[in-house]
């Protein structure tokens, strides 16, 4: 006889939500098994490789591909010229601007794509790529978006009305040739006014320096062209694969059930691969015009040059206060540079993203934010680096401004923060830039993590090290970095958020099996977040079957329903909301069924766990196992047979989750040199579905804060050449650099979402940056610097001790 | 092309003959010519560790070794460590401890741990961390990758020491 296990015992038989579910991906990864795009290998498929240019401004005299064809083993080589015919030597952008996909008579940023080699392998590729001669006339460049606005050199002549007049671009009127846009929020008299009226006014510039997503799997993509049905299948690193059929289609003229866009493993994405890029354009047409599959894959320095750089924001802030420290108004004013062409990927009606949520986790009645997107001589992107769209920039922005006007008020930080934190029962809170934050429990979150660290004790030891260090006895300072951020994420309601015209809801189909396991389909792209372990968790719970019975699939758009992707903290909010509604609607049917089953009305039966009871009479059940047998070979008058449910969510909001982190850290003054003592992260993600993922993405997300605060960078000499293409110069930091982080959490549950996840993938990377960039500023604190931009390599702490005079 | 030449390589145990460019790359022959794609390639200069296997008992970056310096060699990658069957003790680990997310890194870490263990069986954190810094991981921060490899250290010693 079998035992009837307890409700406790039911339950944790499904690994649903709350639970540490072991990943079910890590049997494939772990054993070299993984299917990512470069592994795919199709019958007679032909290898890609562009020639690209060494300027980063220059016109395009000619190309000659002559002896480039006569290489055995070359199929073609395409130019614009090409292209032109078919309408597609330029593709447009997710911003509403275009680009190039091989140089039209010039280039704008080095390593722009001029030619593409078709070739029957790698090697015969990067031979021809040589061979290819193309002769430039070298142009201006402008690498500095200020003095672009000041230029009279043009970079987009194409953007030109007639007689050189402006016409306005896709967000409005532009200012100079080299302007893209200028995106206003707020109330800028208004903020003007209480500025000159405040007891203390605050005021920085902090520039968030240009970087990059570089996730170890570079971007690439295998287009086939079956020429006798006449379809495309286009495997690839695709963070949106739906978006990418869309805007496949709707550039090439395919129509859009003769596209198959699969997304395989992804190796990483972190922003990198949510747009479209020349790369995927060039190998369809190749695959069009060869009648064989086409492969295209970057290398690295190809992909740290061209595909997708982030951030690139110089922020001037004004902040005011009264002289107990209660904050008064914010005003932001954004000079963005975006590169050659304008290839942000951000929501149609927000041209710099989310930007307006730069007033943070703070009551702030009066603010004003100004974004003035600017062309230069780089390369196009502005992606979100794991953040939902500019979050970094805004939390960044703001939690440098309150340390600055900690200084202004010579007030603790940590207090200027907790007496300007929107309180718990101001939520929802309508903010003064135009959201409504939908939860969240601010002192409660900075009291624990500060008690945690023993704040008082931290600020004793400074003070100490400041004596110590006075007196000679120590060459060694210490930083306490402190952050309380607010992130904006699950875009979005598609009444105001969509990609170029395709709205942001998300999308979940299930399939119940007749022996009761199941198949669930998202419109999401997993790219390490472990979305097959809890996704399938969120539906254990929901509907009573156990978690390793469902299988989860993405990526396949042929059989997975429409939903705009994985980036921003997206997935959880918006197809896991979609996930539980459709658990939902399989629940509703079941619950008519086993009350046939049960021969009582459908209101005398409630879901118990994995079953479906009799209310009163818990004896009387049918397992969930049970009735989906009964739903496939029953006959049950009025219902259909099956036991399938699709949902299509549009979130009512927003979610905001919000984090408490605290870095110690010491700082050699002589070599620069850091050393990350503790690193505390207290996160609110709302509910939590599996611990051991979120803590996981946590540290990761950590890890990467760390790389853009202490190093990482895409920079640029005055000509415009990338200094930092190669992993030589990039920083990412290796396990040698990295410290152990103790993670805990608070759970305030999303009110308006369905089991009330926030998201957290992205919270650590928006939240880790200015910590760790405050926890250097803050160490030089006392000896009078308000402020030093990153990122804080050893060289430029050593140049900021330097310059306060602490080399003797 | 007509420069190719004859080259031998043991892979995982197997024998493999083919002809060849002697430029091509150990990382090419690996996964194109001889189908294992379980080591990958992420930076192309011997940075990233994506595309590390055993040569000859050591941990190469198969990503800047020409197949022609790889002549006659043995060697072993990710295919080779273990089996659905009977998965290395490294590859349980990493499943336990979550010491992986998009999977990318995991081959090439997993069987650069196998040969640090090989080289140092009782190695402290700070040993792991020194050990594993050719091998880039951008998801996990490191953190579980390296109790991963303490932790399937502790069980390799613990079966050796019941085994004598």
């Amino acid at each position: 006889m079998n035992k009837e296990l307890t409700r406790e015992e039911r339950t944790d038989a499904l690994g649903g939500m709350g639970c540490k579910r072991k990943r079910v991906e890590d049997a494939r990864f772990t054993q070299g098994k993984g299917n990512y795009v470069d592994d795919i290998k199709l019958p007679g498929m032909l290898q890609g490789d562009f020639v690209r240019s060494p300027y980063a401004h220059a016109r395009i005299k000619s190309i000659d591909s002559s002896a480039a064809m006569a290489l055995d083993g070359v199929i073609a080589v395409l130019t614009a010229e090409d292209l032109a015919p078919l309408g597609l030597h330029w593709m447009p952008t997710l911003a509403g601007d275009k680009q190039m996909v091989l140089a039209d008579g010039k280039v704008l940023f080095q390593g722009q794509e001029v030619a593409f080699v078709v070739a029957k392998d790698r090697y015969i590729a990067a031979d021809a790529v040589e061979l290819v001669e193309v002769d430039y006339e070298e142009l201006p460049v402008l690498t500095d978006p200020f003095a672009a606005m000041e230029s009279d050199v043009v970079l987009r002549e194409d953007l030109l009305g007639e007689g050189g007049s402006l016409p306005d671009g896709a967000h409005g009127p532009r200012k100079h040739p080299n302007h893209i846009f200028t995106w206003e929020v707020g109330e800028k008299d208004a903020t003007e006014q209480v500025l000159d009226e405040a007891d203390v006014v605050a005021e920085e510039t902090v520039y968030y320096h240009r970087t990059h997503p570089c996730p170890l799997e570079t971007c690439g993509c295998v287009a086939s062209m079956d020429k006798v049905n006449g379809k495309l299948t286009l495997h690839g690193t695709f963070q949106a694969p739906h978006a990418i059929r869309t805007v496949v289609s709707l550039i090439s003229g395919i129509e859009e059930h003769n596209i198959r866009v699969i997304s395989p493993d992804i190796g990483g994405g972190f922003g990198n691969k949510v747009g479209a890029y020349p790369g995927y354009v060039c190998s369809v047409v190749a695959s069009i015009v060869t009648g064989v599959p086409v492969k295209w894959v970057e290398d690295r320095m190809e992909n740290l040059m061209t595909t997708a750089f982030a951030r690139d924001y110089h922020m001037t802030g004004k902040i005011s206060a009264t002289k107990e420290g209660k904050i008064t108004g914010l005003h932001c004013h954004v000079t963005a540079d975006h590169g050659g062409f304008d290839a942000c990927a951000d929501p149609t009606k927000f041209p710099a993203g989310f930007m307006n949520i730069c007033t943070g986790s703070y009551d702030i009645p009066t603010a004003y934010l100004a974004v003035d997107g600017v062309y230069t001589n780089k390369a196009p992107g502005g992606v979100s680096y794991r953040c939902s769209f500019r979050v970094t920039e805004a939390a960044y922005f703001i939690e440098r401004m309150v340390e600055v006007l900690a200084i202004e008020l010579n007030m603790d930080a940590a207090e200027l923060r907790r007496i300007n934190f929107i309180k718990k029962e101001q939520f929802p809170y309508q903010s003064a830039l135009g959201w409504e934050y939908d939860s969240g429990d601010y002192h409660t979150a900075w009291d624990k993590a500060l008690k945690a660290v023993d704040y008082d004790g931290l600020r004793a030891e400074q003070a100490q090290r400041v004596e110590d260090f006075k007196a000679g006895k120590t060459r060694k300072l210490m930083g306490v970095g402190l952050t309380h951020f607010t992130e904006i994420v699950g875009a979005g309601p598609v009444k105001n958020c969509d990609i170029l015209g395709l709205g942001m809801f998300d999308s979940c189909e299930i399939r119940i099996h007749p022996t009761g396991s199941a198949i669930a389909r998202l419109g999401t792209i997993s790219q390490g977040q472990g979305h097959a372990t809890t996704f399938a968790q969120i539906l254990a719970t929901e509907i009573g079957l156990p978690a390793d019975s469902i299988t989860i699939e993405e990526g396949d758009t042929d059989t997975a329903p429409y939903g705009l992707g994985t980036y921003g903290s997206r997935s959880t909010p918006v197809a896991g909301a979609a996930t539980a509604m459709a658990g939902r609607k399989i629940r509703a049917k079941a619950q008519m069924i086993a009350a046939y089953l049960l021969e009582v009305h459908d209101d005398d039966v409630e879901f118990d766990v994995d079953r479906f009871v009799v209310k009163g009479a818990p004896e009387k059940f049918k397992t969930m196992k049970e009735i989906a047998f009964a739903a496939y070979n029953q006959a049950i008058p009025g219902i259909e047979p099956g036991l399938e449910a699709v949902s299509y969510y549009d979130p009512p909001n927003m979610t905001y989750p919000f984090g408490a982190y605290v870095c110690v850290m010491d700082i050699d003054v002589d070599t620069g040199v850091t050393d990350i003592r503790r690193f505390y992260a207290l996160d609110d993600c709302g509910t939590r579905i599996n611990p051991m993922i979120i803590e996981g993405q946590v540290h990761g997300g950590l890890t990467e804060a760390l790389a853009v605060a202490l190093g990482q960078e895409i920079a640029y000499d005055d000509m415009g050449n990338v200094k930092t293409g190669t992993l030589m110069d990039f920083f990412l930091p290796t396990a040698w650099e990295v410290p152990n982080y103790e993670t805990d959490h608070t759970v305030t549950p999303s009110p308006h979402h369905p089991i009330g996840a926030k998201g957290v993938g992205e919270s650590p990377h928006v939240g880790g940056v200015p910590c760790f960039s405050n926890a250097v500023n803050d160490a030089f604190r006392a000896f009078g610097l308000r402020h030093t931009n990153m990122p804080h390599d050893h060289w430029r702490i050593w140049k900021t001790a330097n310059d306060l005079g602490l080399h003797g | 092309m007509s420069n190719k030449k004859h080259f031998k390589l043991t892979v995982n145990g197997e024998e493999q003959e083919f002809l060849a460019e002697p430029r091509e790359l150990l990382i090419h022959t690996l996964r194109e010519r001889l189908r294992q794609t379980g080591p990958h390639i992420g930076c192309e200069t011997s940075h990233c560790g994506a595309c590390t296997v055993t040569m000859n008992g050591k941990s190469v970056k198969a990503c800047t070794v020409f197949v022609a310096q790889a002549d006659g060699a043995d060697i072993t990658t990710i295919e080779g460590l273990g089996n659905p069957d009977s998965l290395h003790v490294l590859q349980e680990a990493f499943k336990e401890h979550h010491g992986l997310q998009c999977g990318f890194c995991t081959p090439g870490m997993i069987t650069r741990a196998s040969k640090l263990l090989e080289e140092n069986p009782t190695p402290t954190e700070e040993e792991v961390r020194f050990g594993m810094a050719g091998n880039i991981c951008r998801c996990t921060g490191y953190q579980n990758i390296v109790k991963s490899i303490l932790a399937a250290a502790s069980e390799m010693n613990a079966a050796k020491e019941a085994a004598e």
